[in-house]
């Protein structure tokens, strides 16, 4: 065990399955002699080498397409895309091919790539570095969605993605990357895909979340606490495949559920999440599925925190649910 | 002339079976048995036989998708292909993909693909693979013209060049964008020349004479397979059928489509056969009926292929255990 942070996390479990693969290469802008905008590719190419560490021109749609052909041929491409807001000049690549070998190939080969992007806000980056796309990859049929909140997560999950024979969209919060620091376990130990985390337990509202807003999320807990209200919350660690079970089994037992993301509201993950849980616990729900989101606006400059969701703006859906 | 009696045979064999095959999958569009859409290679045989004939069966290949004849002229069995493009649950991909996304991974081809340009950087990254693993594999990518004037052209290429990957990029000029000429919508319209962007080599050959291409295609390939980095070939051809069926071809005229045909690459191809005696009227007559024995059984095996189950809807995917509504059976 050592204590890190979420983007030391990120380097860590790069470098040790790249020790253990040596299929695996990684390509973005500026990951190799300049280590990364975030640092997280630091050193990797000093230590793997420019064949293995390969800083390639700003052009997202040829890097990830430039991934998938790897991946075709039998290498496990990593590819950085710089901000989740440059990802847009790539997203025929990932909805166009990417997504769709397996089936259009009816399982005679997959495309193993991790595409990973720096996503979400609170770095104060305006509508170009700040957004968070993860559901229109969830609603593309073919690829793992995955965001984590913690080192430990970070780094195991990321191994994970990096083992998986399927590609994954890899989303790491940056307001996290340096904020939240933790326990990571030693090399090898991957925390597998489509299983979520129980944050903390209890047994009056369930606030289902991912990303920077867990957080958010334990912080109204705390709060809710002190006036008597026991707030069960679970981090979906991966948002695609889903873990159904996780919050379903939450909500039967709490009669009451609190979805919590950045995203903007409208056709975001948080509305897939209410669909699930009013058509597999109706008859246990005591109030209805509560949405605190990002709102239906370009991402804000000025506004940032206004835009974010908030311990306030979670405790208010949370009375809202327990007055309903 | 350079080549064999039994090389100029197959080739002919070849071309011929991807004509008598598009013009049987031709009738069975129009009685219906087809959906979607379907894109014919008639006029521009000589590319991909020509082409696969300089290629090596582990050299990947990835084409745009006017497909069907570089999966024929591949070897890969057209039983799977005609029933691939009936949809039938013995085709390449078990009906899910169509005419124009035919992969097989045996064969190293990696698909027809229906975004125009979008394969381009993905044929990068597979010689990228090839020369990170030390193969001594080349891509050969096929695309036309009017994949030049489209971003991943350029990504693609690029990338390729700054890391002198083993790629040949065949870029199939058969003059029209759909319905659109390329000169009205091209600053550049000698593709061979935007080549110079990238600072790799590159030659405009005639696409109609499948000796031509396979010399080409020969020389590009083992120029590359030798450190030589991407080289590129414009290929001049054209299309004798519309864009795809159905198409009123209302962008050019009728007396330029038959000129056209004047040099259509089988008829110019058996005619260097005979001038240069390699073989009799009767040798042809043959090969000839053979392609159309062959077509017929593709289109009997199509015809007699079951349908897929509807299991097979959700086959093949992340989470294949879904909640769904699909019935048990179809009947």
């Amino acid at each position: 065990m050592a204590t890190m942070t979420l983007v030391q996390a990120i380097h860590d479990a790069l470098g040790e399955e790249m020790e253990r693969d040596p299929r695996i290469v990684l390509l973005g802008e500026d990951i190799g002699k300049n280590g990364g905008v975030f640092r997280a590719t630091e050193g990797l190419w000093e230590r793997f080498g420019a064949e293995r560490v390969i800083d390639t021109p700003l052009a997202e749609a040829g890097i990830v397409g430039m991934a998938i052909g790897m991946a075709l041929d039998g290498l496990r491409p990593v590819a950085e895309i710089q901000f989740a807001d440059f990802i847009y000049p790539a997203f025929d690549q990932i909805v166009s091919e990417l997504a769709k070998f397996r089936y259009r190939s009816a399982g005679q080969f997959t495309a193993p790539v991790v595409i990973r992007a720096p996503s979400g806000g609170g770095i104060k980056g305006g509508h170009y570095h700040s957004q968070s796309p993860e559901a229109y990859f969830i609603h593309t049929a073919g690829l793992n969605v995955v965001m984590p909140s913690t080192p430990a997560d970070a780094k195991g999950l990321l191994a994970s993605a990096m083992r998986d024979p399927d590609p994954v969209i890899f989303l790491e919060p940056k307001a996290l990357y340096r904020t939240a620091k933790g326990e990571v376990p030693d090399a090898g130990s991957a925390v597998p895909l489509g299983k979520a985390r129980i944050v903390r337990k209890g047994s009056d509202v369930t606030v289902v979340t991912y990303g920077a807003t867990v957080r958010v999320a334990e912080e109204a807990a705390a709060q809710a606490e002190g006036e008597g209200t026991a707030v069960e919350v679970i981090d979906l660690r991966t948002l695609w495949p889903m873990d159904i079970e996780a919050v379903i089994g939450s909500v039967e037992k709490t009669g009451r559920a609190v979805v919590l993301h950045e995203a903007p509201r409208t056709c975001g993950f948080g509305a897939e999440l209410a669909a699930l849980i009013q058509e597999k616990a109706f008859l246990h729900l005591k109030a209805p599925v509560a949405r605190v989101t990002g709102f239906d606006t370009p991402f804000p400059y000025a506004l940032e925190k206004l835009y974010l969701p908030d311990a306030r703006r979670t405790r208010n859906a949370i009375a809202a649910a327990l007055s309903f | 002339m350079t080549v064999t009696k039994a090389e100029a045979l197959d080739w002919l064999r070849k071309m011929s079976l991807i004509r008598r095959f598009e013009e049987r999958a031709e009738e069975a569009y129009g009685q219906g048995k087809i959906g979607g859409f379907l894109h014919l290679y008639i006029g521009e045989e000589a590319i991909a036989v020509g082409a696969m004939a300089a290629l090596r069966p582990d050299d990947d290949v990835l084409t745009h998708y006017r497909d069907h004849g570089y999966v024929l002229a591949r070897g890969i069995d057209p039983k799977r292909v005609m029933a691939e493009l009936y949809g039938k649950a013995t085709g390449l991909s078990k009906g899910k993909g169509g005419s124009m996304h035919m992969a097989d991974a045996k064969h190293h081809l990696w698909g027809g693909y229906a975004i125009v340009g979008g394969h381009i950087p993905l044929a990068t990254g597979m010689a990228l693979a090839n020369q990170y693993l030390d193969l001594p594999r080349i891509v050969a990518c096929f695309f036309g013209e009017g994949a030049t004037n489209i971003g991943t052209f350029y990504a693609g290429l690029n990338m390729a060049a700054v890391w002198k990957l083993p790629l040949v990029a065949i870029v199939e000029n058969n003059r029209y964008g759909m319905g659109t000429a390329f000169e009205r919508v091209s600053a550049v319209s000698a593709v061979y020349q935007k080549a110079c962007v990238f600072n790799i080599p590159a030659v405009q050959i005639d696409g109609n004479d499948v000796l031509a291409v396979r010399d080409a295609v020969r020389d590009m390939a083992e120029r590359s397979r030798a450190g030589g980095g991407p080289q590129l070939i414009e290929a001049m051809t054209y299309r004798f059928r519309g864009h795809s069926m159905g198409d009123p071809q209302r962008y050019r005229s009728k007396e330029e489509v038959e000129a056209a045909k004047a040099r259509d690459p089988i008829l110019l191809w058996r005619r260097s056969i005979l001038e240069n005696r390699l073989a009799t009227e009767a040798e042809l007559q043959a090969i000839a009926d053979e392609a159309d024995a062959e077509a017929d059984a593709a289109v009997r095996f199509a015809e007699e292929s079951p349908a897929p189950g509807p299991a097979e809807l959700c086959r093949d995917v992340l989470i294949p255990e879904q909640e769904s509504d699909v019935p048990e059976d179809l009947s």
